[in-house]
């Protein structure tokens, strides 16, 4: 019977920081100092506070420890675990008050949220299926296989409101119910695990951190439709992720709560996993369908609509990680405990990856209504070195930016719909007076750019030349009828295209010419950068009254554009300079600036 | 299958369930603009040049959106013809625009549809281009990426039509291209150089490697002796080129432009066809009689024949021996002619008119020669006779109707069949019955093997024996058909494989049809239709009794199957593999 468990996170983020030489290097150390039986070594998913990795968080008295080091076993393990001594320095301090240690729950970052799809992400051991089952899980199937039939399933859904959390929001039960009318020899549940957005991470967090749940809600799904085969298509980049689904699923099978007759039913779903092979569009329905058929990923047209004929030609559904996440959950609590949650069109909790220009970057899950506002200065923790908020864009290079006339918008589908966004699968990059929005702008078009499938013209050479023209714009090279040029092919290309992508590829496009107009035209009109990124708008120089001639910006500059001797000003020419900043990082007394 | 209401630029249409908005649009006499569509071989609704609005503004593909009851379309709003003109200015910001030297300026659905859609600025959206080389590997035709809109209908028929899919897309987004695997060149592919890609381009993208300019110097060469040929097909499809409706028979006037551009002798492969009738049914019941492999499958379709290298090596020892009417015919008319004449082989230059892409290749292939001389020099097109025709500045359509030259243009109505799938059968029946019961036929029309279905049986009760045929053409049919046999499924003594869809009237040289009258007329049945009525209508039907091809014999071959025959007329076959030339 172990005194102390010690959860050390094992998501992506934390991994990449070294969690895993912590971890043998914290069983190592409690061996050599005789805990082993009484200290145990757990490895769970991504608790959401990334910015803060690798994460250690010690029970009983949760103690939460941030950017813990390899360096800093010893320490933890003689003065925490052995004469119960935290070590201050390495506690989250928001945790550290006068009064003692605050408990998570009650710092900023957990205050307003709240963990349906992510529960166990943090709290289990995802490699470990009893774990799972200890939390409450696999009772939701318990219940929907011996206490429901597939259609008072579909209508906890339909009762619940849930809408798919991949983007596109279409309600959940609606979907099964479409597919579940259908009938055939054959019928295949599918969950897009490919999240290709850039910035986005919550589905592998659950994937990581919780992968039963998904197995779980899948099997309740073939239940309800008739479907006895799933399909997990995940990305090839998530090998973390794809090691987890494969013990969980080895896992499950051999507790019989997957395969034939489940719980002696005589209910049979079976779950095979399929890689993706590093394209995005494949994370668009019909085109991941047609990928794992093992062709090109390339979309069909619609209709026929995959409830009615899908995979290989059958009835299927394909719905997001998130979505299925939240579905055991529901079935135990009951439609009306997520309904009152969220607002009136969407309903519960939604999971955002925060990113960009904020400070507690991670993964949050907010009711739905929580309003930007909220999520950015609350949850977040505000814009880091002082800057003020400028813009947040949600649905990565699908989506829109959010001014700040917005920012107390309360998020749901149909608010960011309205002001020219979108949900999309929960990416939030919040943007300072530092971004350019014309640079955000052309990064995410050259995103969708490199992944256009290239079957349809508009989204294979309309947003192609998009691109061109924003790249003039950030070269100062654009003129006025460009931009024109700019908004007709948004407008064809959004209209014209065969599938999402090219449908939403101009959204970045068309909502930064909204709220950012101005931007624009300095680009145009002054060849100016606002924001200081545009490299070809900008100029190095070095002020006169603070230069004190110490050399050091010219001994550093790998183009050689600095002269000057010791003791005097020193000048960069800028015929030679590369704009690439390191004068600027190398000099102590603030002399260089850029405009 | 009941019908829908659905309404269209504001008028009710009534049109069967299941039908696609362009179906239903056609019944109301409008023709939305398509361009990648290529009903049911390419549905993939990529070029998007045929949305239309629906219920109030969305966009729907109409070559592949199904109706349903109180459907609402609109096809000609400003906005969508906006849109048309976008789609096709981002085609061309893409395109090598250089119509004036290429090879189908006049025939490009690209052009065309600029046209029609009232394109002013072709360079409106000029940016970078997909880089391109042209791929001249293949012996029978060159692929110039340049000029391809990525409409993916090569690929759709050579995957699935042809079974075959050498060619298809590479790489994703504004790099896409088409090409084979392993930036292979496409000679080095096991393509079996059908053409059928050709036919189905809408650009010029694709085309066959042009001999033209080799025949017009050999006519202009004082010291040779230059004699054409032309298969069955070409008479049934040249006229095309010169505003003839399709199907119209134009062999008079073919023969008349033929002798006008110079070439001294006149002569039809049909004389030929008969004359492998002759080797075809002896050996066909040398098999029969004396223990011989069976089933033994026709072997004058030379893209069929690179097929059976390729992906039945195993059964090249059922492809019968005989060389295929083209290369007979050289073969006789360097010997036979050559010596009746007192014309030397080598200042003879043979050319044929083919509708054919892969005759290109038979030429150069081993053991088509005799003597180290080879049977044919050039074989052209169809479409390649049509401009030179036009580039000698003869005017076809007002040309009087002439005759072939004697001795090898004498033929039978069996031989002209031979370029409709279910032909060869047909006139090797004739003569192998005939030979067989030693009765004359009472009917000649075995009609059992017409028509443009893919794969055809029949069983004919002959003399004491019940001979079961198939007949298949393009090869994704003759490949079904060769798994039944493999298979043991089915027990045929004779099959008939032709590599086009629909038989050589169908060939990848013929003259091209843009994808709309593809979609909407039956060129295969139309062109067919006048080999059958000049078999009908010719006095002499059947391949045994062609006087010239009797003449052959008694003066020349001795019997079929002859020694000499042999030597003339019969070729090897090689073993090929997969992805490898």
């Amino acid at each position: 019977m172990y005194r102390s468990h010690v959860l050390v996170c094992g998501g992506t983020g934390c991994t990449s920081s070294g969690s895993q030489q912590i971890m043998v290097k914290l069983r190592d150390e409690l061996g050599k100092q005789g805990l082993s039986e009484e200290v145990s070594v757990v490895q769970t998913g991504c608790h959401g506070l990334c910015a803060l990795g690798p994460i250690m968080i010690i029970y009983p008295d949760a103690t939460f420890y941030a950017m813990v080091k390899e360096e800093d076993i010893p320490e933890i393990v003689s003065e925490h675990l052995l004469k119960g001594r935290p070590v201050e320095r390495l506690l989250y301090d928001e945790t550290v008050t006068p009064t003692g240690i605050k408990a998570l729950s009650d710092t900023d970052f957990y205050k307003k949220q709240h963990r349906i799809a992510l529960r166990n992400c943090g709290v289990i051991n995802p490699e470990e299926i009893e774990e799972y089952i200890g939390t409450g899980g696999y009772q939701a199937l318990g219940k929907v296989l011996t206490e429901m039939t597939p259609d008072d399933v579909i209508q906890v859904l339909l009762d619940s409101g849930l809408r798919g959390r991949g983007g596109a929001g279409f309600p959940t039960g609606m979907k099964w119910k479409l597919a579940k009318q259908n009938d055939a020899d054959q019928k295949y549940v599918c969950c897009n695990a490919d999240e290709g957005d850039p910035g986005a991470f919550m589905d592998r967090s659950v994937l990581e951190g919780d992968p039963h749940a998904l197995l779980e809600a899948m099997t309740i799904a073939g239940y309800a439709i008739g479907a006895s085969q799933g399909f997990i298509y995940v990305r090839a980049e998530y090998p973390i992720a794809v090691d987890r689904l494969k013990i969980a699923i080895e896992q499950a099978r051999e507790m019989e709560l997957l395969g034939d007759d489940i719980f002696g039913t005589g209910f049979s779903f079976n779950i095979d996993l399929r890689l993706g092979a590093g394209a995005f569009v494949c994370g668009e329905e019909t085109a991941l369908m047609v990928s794992i058929e093992g062709n090109r990923g390339e979309p069909r047209p619609r209709p026929p609509f995959p409830a009615q004929k899908g995979l290989f030609g059958k009835p299927t559904i394909l719905n997001n990680v998130e979505t299925y996440a939240n579905i055991p959950q529901i079935i135990l609590n009951g439609p009306e405990w997520f309904a009152a949650m969220g607002t009136e069109k969407s309903k519960g909790t939604k999971v955002f990856a925060l990113g960009g220009k904020i400070n507690n970057t991670g993964l949050v899950e907010v009711p739905m209504g929580t309003t930007l506002r909220e999520i950015i200065e609350e949850i977040g923790g505000g814009i880091p070195n002082g800057k003020k908020f400028k813009a947040a864009q949600t649905g990565g290079p699908s989506g829109g930016c959010i001014p700040t006339e917005h920012y107390d918008i309360p998020i749901d589908y149909d608010n960011l719909l309205a002001i020219g966004s979108m949900m999309g699968s929960g990416g939030l990059i919040v943007m300072d007076e530092t971004d350019c929005m014309v640079d955000i702008a052309k990064f995410f078009l050259e995103f969708t750019v490199e992944e256009s499938c290239g079957k349809c013209t508009p989204c294979r050479i309309g947003t192609k030349r998009m691109l061109e023209i924003l790249d003039k714009v950030t070269k100062g090279q654009a003129k006025p009828e460009d931009i024109d040029r700019l908004e007709e092919l948004c407008y064809y290309v959004k209209a014209n295209s065969a599938c999402g992508l090219g449908q939403t590829a101009p959204n970045p496009v068309l909502s930064t010419l909204k709220y950012f107009r101005d931007e624009y035209n300095a680009h145009i009109y002054d060849k100016k950068c606002p924001a200081g990124v545009c490299k070809a708008l900008l100029s190095y120089y070095i002020d006169a009254d603070k230069c004190k001639g110490c050399t050091l910006c010219a001994r550093n500059c790998p183009a050689n554009a600095i002269t000057g001797s010791v003791k005097n000003l020193h000048v960069i020419d800028p015929e030679k300079c590369i704009k690439c900043g390191v004068c600027m990082e190398k000099c102590k007394f603030g002399a260089v600036y850029k405009k | 299958m009941e019908n829908i209401t659905i309404k269209i630029n504001g008028m009710d249409v009534s049109a069967p369930a299941g039908s696609t908005i362009l179906e239903a649009a056609r019944l109301a006499q409008v023709e939305i603009p398509t361009l990648c569509f290529l009903k049911d071989t390419n549905e993939i609704a990529a070029c998007r040049l045929c949305t239309v609005e629906i219920n109030g503004g969305r966009l729907a593909a109409s070559c592949v959106y199904p109706i349903n009851p109180g459907l609402e379309v609109k096809t000609n709003t400003p906005s969508l013809r906006e849109y048309r003109k976008k789609t096709l200015q981002l085609i061309l910001s893409n395109h090598d625009r250089s119509c004036l030297s290429c090879v189908r300026s006049g025939s490009c659905e690209l052009q065309t549809l600029c046209k029609e859609m009232g394109v002013e600025a072709d360079d409106y959206f000029d940016g970078d281009k997909t880089p391109s080389i042209l791929d001249e590997s293949a012996a029978h035709m060159v692929r110039d990426n340049s000029k391809c809109i990525l409409c993916r209908r090569c690929t759709a028929v050579c995957e699935k039509v042809q079974g075959i899919g050498v060619i298809g897309p590479n790489d994703r987004g504004f790099a896409t291209f088409i090409g084979s695997a392993f930036d292979m060149g496409l000679g080095e592919t096991s393509c079996v150089s059908c053409g059928q890609c050709i036919a189905v381009c809408p650009t010029g993208a694709l085309y066959e490697k042009s001999s033209i300019d080799e025949v017009t110097a050999a006519i202009a060469d004082p010291a040779k002796h230059v004699i054409v040929q032309t298969a069955p097909s070409v008479r049934a499809a040249l006229g095309e080129e010169f505003d003839y409706p399709i199907g119209t028979n134009v062999e008079g006037k073919m023969a008349a432009a033929l002798r006008r551009l110079g070439f001294d002798k006149i002569f039809d492969t049909n004389f030929s066809a008969d004359l492998t009738i002759m080797e075809e049914a002896h050996e066909f019941i040398e098999r029969v009689q004396h223990g011989g492999v069976l089933p033994m499958i026709t072997s004058c379709s030379p893209g069929w024949v690179k097929y059976c290298e390729h992906y039945f090596p195993d059964m090249t020892e059922n492809l019968s021996s005989c060389k295929s009417p083209q290369q007979m015919f050289g073969a006789i008319a360097k010997s036979y002619y050559a010596e009746k004449m007192g014309i030397k082989p080598e200042d003879i230059v043979s050319v044929s008119i083919m509708p054919c892409t892969a005759k290109k290749f038979e030429i150069g292939r081993e053991d088509q020669d005799v003597n180290g001389i080879a049977d044919v020099d050039y074989s052209l097109t169809t479409r390649e006779l049509a401009r030179m025709i036009k580039q000698a500045g003869i005017r076809f359509n007002n040309l009087p109707d002439e005759e072939f030259d004697a001795p090898l243009g004498i033929y039978s109505g069996a031989g002209v069949i031979f370029g409709a799938t279910g032909g060869v059968m047909e006139a090797a029946l004739r003569t192998a019955v005939e030979t067989l019961t030693g009765e004359e036929l009472k009917k000649l029309e075995f009609t059992d093997v017409r028509g443009t279905e893919g794969i055809k049986e029949a069983t004919y009760h002959v003399g004491d024996m019940d001979v079961k045929v198939a007949v298949a053409s393009g090869l994704g049919n003759a490949r079904d058909l060769l798994n039944k046999v493999k298979s043991g499924e089915a027990d045929y003594h004779f099959i008939e494989i032709m590599g086009c869809p629909g038989g050589c009237v169908n060939g990848g040289g013929q003259p091209q049809q843009p994808g709309y009258v593809r979609n909407t007329t039956d060129i295969r049945t139309l062109r067919a239709k006048v080999l059958y009525d000049a078999d009908a209508a010719a006095s002499i039907r059947k391949s045994h009794e062609n006087p010239a091809i009797k003449e052959l014999y008694a003066t020349y071959l001795g019997e079929p199957g002859s020694e000499k025959a042999h030597h003339l007329l019969h070729t090897s076959y090689v073993k090929r593999s997969i992805n490898n030339n």
